[in-house]
């Protein structure tokens, strides 16, 4: 039972963080290879908060999240500024993401790479569960507000939605600081369950995991990507499939996508389309 | 020991400039980042290994075999994760997505089957050194450097002498004006990605023996992304002039500041000039076209 119990915290963690991609790569149409490094942001400073400075858990969660928005600023700001092409913004968050990994693999405070032993562990499943669906709700309401809509215009057509008035560079940069907050919370979760953080959690790889849910659970839907980060975390964690063969799937996938079902699991509908009488399956998202 | 930095700092940016030229190449004619770029070097590093210690080839055998090797896994990866995309004019979000799942697939096949153990080659070139003035270079380091060199100019020969090559530097220019004057597209991008398979199999031996042979090894061509984007993306002259200064700026930083800022200095390097000079060195206009 606790096995499957802390499974279920885990996807559940997970899918926070993929939330968070989804606003980004999912609603603006920017690819982002570095969405671990702001998972561990949040998952260090929370971390580090209640470890050496007995900070509450939840005044340290948040600073976690806080703490990633900021870091994100650092690197959003000048890319975003430049408006690089979407592989050249890619290219550019891979290497801020490994960058940041070589940095806290060699900070005094973060105990380089042994990693942080000994977080009191006070993530629990209520507490995960409060999390996720106020993230939902909360991106729920920012999609459907006027940043949410400029948004999807952007990543329909920047120039067009330029045209009519949306500022890119602002957009952008609001929608990259809510996802990285989003990433922040999910690490400071993920320290206060595991108890033990380390660099290497938060690799390349990672932000794959991450980039592969958003993907493959469709681009431009909130409940796809958080129902394929589940079905990620969850089955092979449960038929005891090996890490390397998953992510040997992961890969495989990620090609059977693109080449066949490129708007992924749920295309840009949501769930609740299916069970709405007169709903247009096709969601009223995709203008 | 300046001098012996300095040619230190050439031949790793000798083998930079040899993986950021078969980036360099696909990133031209189809113009997307190929991530998978990494896999298929590390595949080719391995099929070198396989080459030396199973048949125990000599280094020239085993050269030919990982060029050849790398370079039709390569067009098999073109085939099998891009030309259906390619067809149907897809964004290029799509295929750097599809080249990512091709990475991630290819390295975790070889974790899960080959394992995670480093390999060794056997030492080709045994410890053997050249002096210069009062400093020691290995003769490695040397000939890794000449050898890019001449595998570059090559290539260069190649695509500005040969009627293949005119067709490769038309596609560059204009796929669909290239393709109404006769060209096969697919054979041109057939060709286009064994030259870049060949050039990483090239890579992958002098990596392997440099260093050692691993499933991750791949990622080193992060470097070569950073290469590329210094000399300016889809630029050939670019990517050995990125891979140069990056294989001496990185040693020096390495030897005289810190080795393991060395990372960090590089990937900044990478961000300030993806912001100042996305068109790098030498690069041509890269303005998102509406």
């Amino acid at each position: 039972m606790d096995y499957i119990l802390s499974i279920v915290i885990l996807a559940c963690i997970n899918m926070i963080a993929v939330l968070g991609l989804s606003i980004f790569t999912g609603f603006t149409g920017l690819f982002s290879l570095g969405h671990a490094a702001f998972v561990a942001v949040g998952a260090y400073t929370s971390a580090i908060l209640t470890y050496y400075y007995y900070v509450p858990f939840y005044l340290a969660l948040a600073a976690g999240g806080v703490a990633a928005g900021l870091v994100s600023l650092v690197i959003g700001v000048p890319t975003l500024r430049a408006k690089l092409r979407s592989d050249y913004f890619a290219i550019a968050i891979l290497g801020f993401g490994e960058a940041l990994r070589v940095i806290l693999e060699n900070l005094e405070i973060t105990n380089g790479a042994r990693g942080l032993p000994g977080i009191d562990g006070f993530t629990t499943l209520p507490v995960v569960l409060v999390c996720l669906a106020g993230g939902v709700l909360v991106a729920r309401n920012f999609l459907r507000s006027r940043w949410g809509a400029a948004c999807i215009a952007i990543r329909e057509d920047p120039v067009a939605a330029e045209m009519a008035g949306v500022r890119l560079f602002r957009t952008r940069l609001l929608s990259l600081a809510v996802s990285a907050v989003y990433c922040g919370l999910s690490g400071g979760l993920l320290a206060h369950f595991l108890s033990f953080i380390q660099p290497v959690m938060f690799t390349l790889v990672q932000s794959t995991q991450l980039l592969a849910a958003v993907i493959a659970g469709g681009m431009g839907s909130i409940s796809g990507p958080l129902i394929a980060s589940f079905v990620f975390i969850a089955l092979p964690e449960a038929l005891r499939v090996a890490q390397m063969w998953r992510l040997v799937a992961y890969g495989l996938l990620l090609v059977l996508i693109m080449v066949y079902r490129p708007q992924g699991l749920m295309g840009y509908s949501e769930i609740s389309a299916f069970f709405r009488k007169n709903g247009n399956p096709e969601g009223r998202s995709r203008s | 020991m300046f001098l012996q930095t300095l040619i230190t700092g050439l031949s790793i940016g000798g083998i930079y400039a040899l993986m950021a030229v078969g980036y360099s190449l696909v990133f031209s004619v189809l113009n997307f980042s190929n991530f998978a770029h990494g896999a298929v070097i590390m595949l080719g590093a391995y099929v070198g290994l396989a080459l030396a210690t199973k048949f125990s080839l000599g280094f020239g055998l085993v050269l030919a075999g990982s060029i050849a090797g790398a370079g039709i896994i390569a067009v098999l990866n073109e085939r099998l994760a891009y030309s259906s995309l390619r067809r149907r004019k897809a964004p290029s979000l799509y295929l750097m997505i599809s080249a990512m799942g091709c990475a991630v697939f290819l390295e975790n096949l070889v974790y899960a089957t080959i394992g995670s153990r480093f390999y060794a080659f056997p030492e080709f070139f045994g410890r053997q050194v050249i002096s210069i003035g009062r400093s020691s270079v290995s003769l490695l380091d040397v000939g890794a450097f000449l050898f890019a060199l001449a595998a570059i100019l090559g290539l260069h020969l190649f695509i500005t002498r040969t009627r293949t090559g005119i067709a490769i530097r038309a596609g560059v220019s204009d796929m669909t004006m290239c393709s109404l004057m006769g060209v096969d597209l697919d054979r041109l991008i057939s060709i286009v990605f064994l030259l870049a398979g060949g050039f990483a199999g090239v890579a992958g031996v002098f990596l392997g023996i440099k260093y050692l042979v691993y499933p991750t090894m791949g990622w080193v061509t992060n470097k070569a992304y950073i290469a590329a984007v210094i000399g300016g993306l889809g630029s050939l002259p670019g990517a050995l002039a990125g891979g140069l200064v990056l294989g001496v700026v990185e040693t020096f930083v390495s030897s005289y500041v810190s080795s393991v800022m060395r990372d960090v200095f590089s990937f900044t390097l990478l961000i300030a000039f993806l912001v100042w000079r996305p068109n790098g060195l030498l690069g041509q206009d890269s303005e998102e076209k509406v």
